[in-house]
């Protein structure tokens, strides 16, 4: 391998890893605070991709600049967690936290199956592509690789600000504080006053917003196309449970892992690509089933 | 007799009748059995409070065991290739439940889930094996070693069928009321206490999650055998979720209710495809949402707790 695959290998790797964990990190905030795995991430993603892209060419086609590819993305994503996040806790979720935990899966995946077609009702079967912002940034050299800005430095800014904005937002402000005292002990919260209905909804907006905003920055880099969502929702979680599910900081560094052993994977043995994120995974929990950064759960009696 | 057996037997009957009654459905009801085996697997593990979004990957392992079988062995009976496709998925069963027994619910779910992500990828990457998204194909085996014609091979499957689900819905009842299915009950109400009798939860799991992938094959290599092609969409998690779907339409935990929600699911959709082909997985998700919310039991729970209303009746009236 020489030095420009080893590069195109590893700038691939790190623009991948930056995506994944962007959606990676709501999935892992949702079930941090409300111990429910959202199968339904993967829709919200893939809807969130689709959204950007048709409000994209919507702007275009009305006359306006490229420029304007970058606030329909945020547009996209907060429209993802309001209007889809909120309403899907706010009427389905919250009949089921105190359900057994096969039911809340249940639940989620429902979800997911009627996201799916949703989206194959509003977008059609045919692959969309958008990538106005991808072009309008242009490229940049690095040693002898020419690579696209937007995926080698929009990407991963975009995520390592999502890290530190989230760890600041959870440790440093009250909404923040609120939110991981009630993952810390529901009850007890509540006693202190804490509406950890509102927490939830938070929680969940937030994350679903995320799961949009990883999908809106997607859009531009790939051709949008029905099961991108089952694809998305299954690797994220791979990455999740490889760093220890509620681990926001160890997810971003099995993101990275899992998305440079993809990558590499392409150039050295493509039909192993979509293995490598699983055998990873399979790897790491087979010698700590709770995850690299999990600590294992105290046992209730 | 009490009228809670006579309704099921009753419905045996017509259904054993039902290639010289309604031949048009022969066909349906032959796949729509080889799924209520399939979903048989997912009702057990329900038993234990697990779901697995993954359990497809047993369907599509017994289908390309079989043919695969067919294609090193021309000519090899029905029954060499049923026995190997049926072998294939257990002892993938075996290694994946290895690694899998050791992890409940959400892991549990998602891990089932990412190997049959896997073994799809894996049928669709290497298409020089497998022969990529065009499947392979099951040419007709001979059955006892006689070749048969179109017609009697289709009535002969059915009635494999039928014996199959009825043979192993039994003995899939039997399992769980014998000392290794409570056992495997017990990890759905008390884990703990297993651990205090002192069992070890991964070995109970692993039995019933074997179990599981015996039947999901079963029905895999029916279906392969019948529509005599099997394609990557076999494993894929659509397929899962239609198995999950119908185990809990039948009533989360029942085994006959598997089989009649296999066959109603399989007579709907077949005649609903029409009109609702676009939305179909809209729709069964609605349908799934409105059973957990309002009808947990299921047509199990329902059918129950009509006979008990009925049961109810007659005692009044004496």
């Amino acid at each position: 391998m020489n030095l420009t695959l080893f590069l195109l290998a590893l700038f691939d790797g790190i623009a991948y890893a930056a995506l994944v964990f962007i959606v990676a990190v709501g999935l892992t905030l949702i079930f941090g605070v409300m111990r429910i795995l959202n199968v339904a991430h993967g829709s919200l993603y893939a809807m969130g991709a689709y959204l950007t892209a048709s409000l994209t060419t919507f702007v275009l086609a009305a006359g306006l600049p490229p420029i304007f590819a970058f606030p329909c993305m945020l547009v996209s994503a907060v429209l993802i967690g309001v209007v889809l996040g909120g309403p899907l806790e706010w009427l389905l979720l919250r009949r089921i936290y105190h359900k057994p935990e096969v039911l809340q899966l249940l639940v989620t995946f429902a979800i997911f199956m009627i996201l799916e077609d949703v989206q194959r009702l509003i977008w059609g079967t045919q692959p969309i592509f958008q990538s106005a912002a991808l072009q309008l940034m242009g490229n940049v050299k690095v040693f002898s690789v020419n690579y696209t800005v937007y995926q080698l430095i929009l990407l991963p800014i975009v995520a390592i600000t999502l890290l530190f904005g989230l760890r600041f937002f959870l440790r440093r402000t009250v909404a923040g504080k609120l939110i991981l005292a009630t993952t810390e002990d529901r009850e007890a919260a509540q006693a202190i006053g804490i509406d950890a209905d509102k927490v939830f909804l938070l929680t969940f907006i937030v994350g679903a917003g995320l799961a949009g905003l990883g999908g809106a920055l997607a859009s531009p880099t790939t051709s949008i196309l029905p099961g991108i969502g089952a694809d998305m929702i299954v690797l994220s979680f791979a990455v999740v449970a490889t760093a220890g599910l509620g681990q926001i900081e160890g997810a971003a560094l099995t993101a990275l892992m899992i998305g440079l052993g993809r990558s590499f994977a392409v150039y050295v043995w493509p039909e192993t690509q979509v293995l490598v994120p699983y055998l990873i995974m399979v790897a790491v929990l087979l010698v700590r089933p709770e995850g690299l950064f999990g600590s294992p759960s105290a046992r209730k009696i | 007799m009490s009228i809670r057996i006579i309704i099921p037997a009753i419905l045996l009957l017509l259904l054993a009748l039902v290639p010289f009654g309604a031949q048009t459905l022969q066909v349906l009801l032959t796949l729509a059995l080889a799924k209520g085996i399939a979903v048989m697997g997912i009702t057990v593990l329900l038993r234990s409070g697990q779901v697995s979004f993954g359990h497809a990957l047993y369907f599509a392992i017994a289908a390309y065991g079989g043919a695969f079988t067919l294609m090193l062995m021309p000519g090899a009976d029905l029954i060499v290739v049923f026995l190997l496709g049926v072998m294939a998925a257990v002892l993938s069963g075996v290694l994946v439940g290895l690694f899998v027994a050791r992890y409940r619910f959400i892991f549990f779910a998602m891990l089932n889930l990412a190997f049959s992500m896997i073994f799809w990828s894996i049928l669709e990457k290497f298409y020089h094996y497998t022969g990529g998204a065009d499947g392979m194909r099951l040419p007709r085996p001979t059955v006892f070693w006689i070749e048969m014609e179109r017609g009697a091979y289709e009535l002969f499957m059915f009635y494999l069928a039928l014996a199959l689900a009825i043979g192993l819905g039994w003995f899939s009842m039997r399992w769980l009321e014998s000392p290794t299915g409570q056992l495997f009950r017990t990890l759905k109400t008390n884990e703990t206490r297993l651990q205090y009798l002192g069992m070890s939860p991964q070995r109970v799991l692993m039995n019933g999650y074997v179990l599981s992938a015996m039947l999901c094959g079963t029905g895999g290599i029916l279906m392969g055998l019948v529509q005599g092609v099997v394609t990557p969409e076999y494993a894929y998690w659509i397929r899962s979720g239609e198995m999950v779907f119908i185990a809990v339409l039948g009533g989360a935990g029942s085994v006959p209710g598997a089989l009649v929600g296999a066959a109603i699911y399989e007579i709907v959709r077949t005649y609903a495809s029409a009109f609702a082909g676009d939305v179909w997985q809209l729709v069964l998700g609605s349908f799934l949402l409105i059973i957990i919310l309002f009808a947990p039991g299921g047509i199990a729970g329902i059918y129950n707790s009509l006979m008990d209303r009925i049961a109810g009746k007659k005692e009044d009236g004496e």
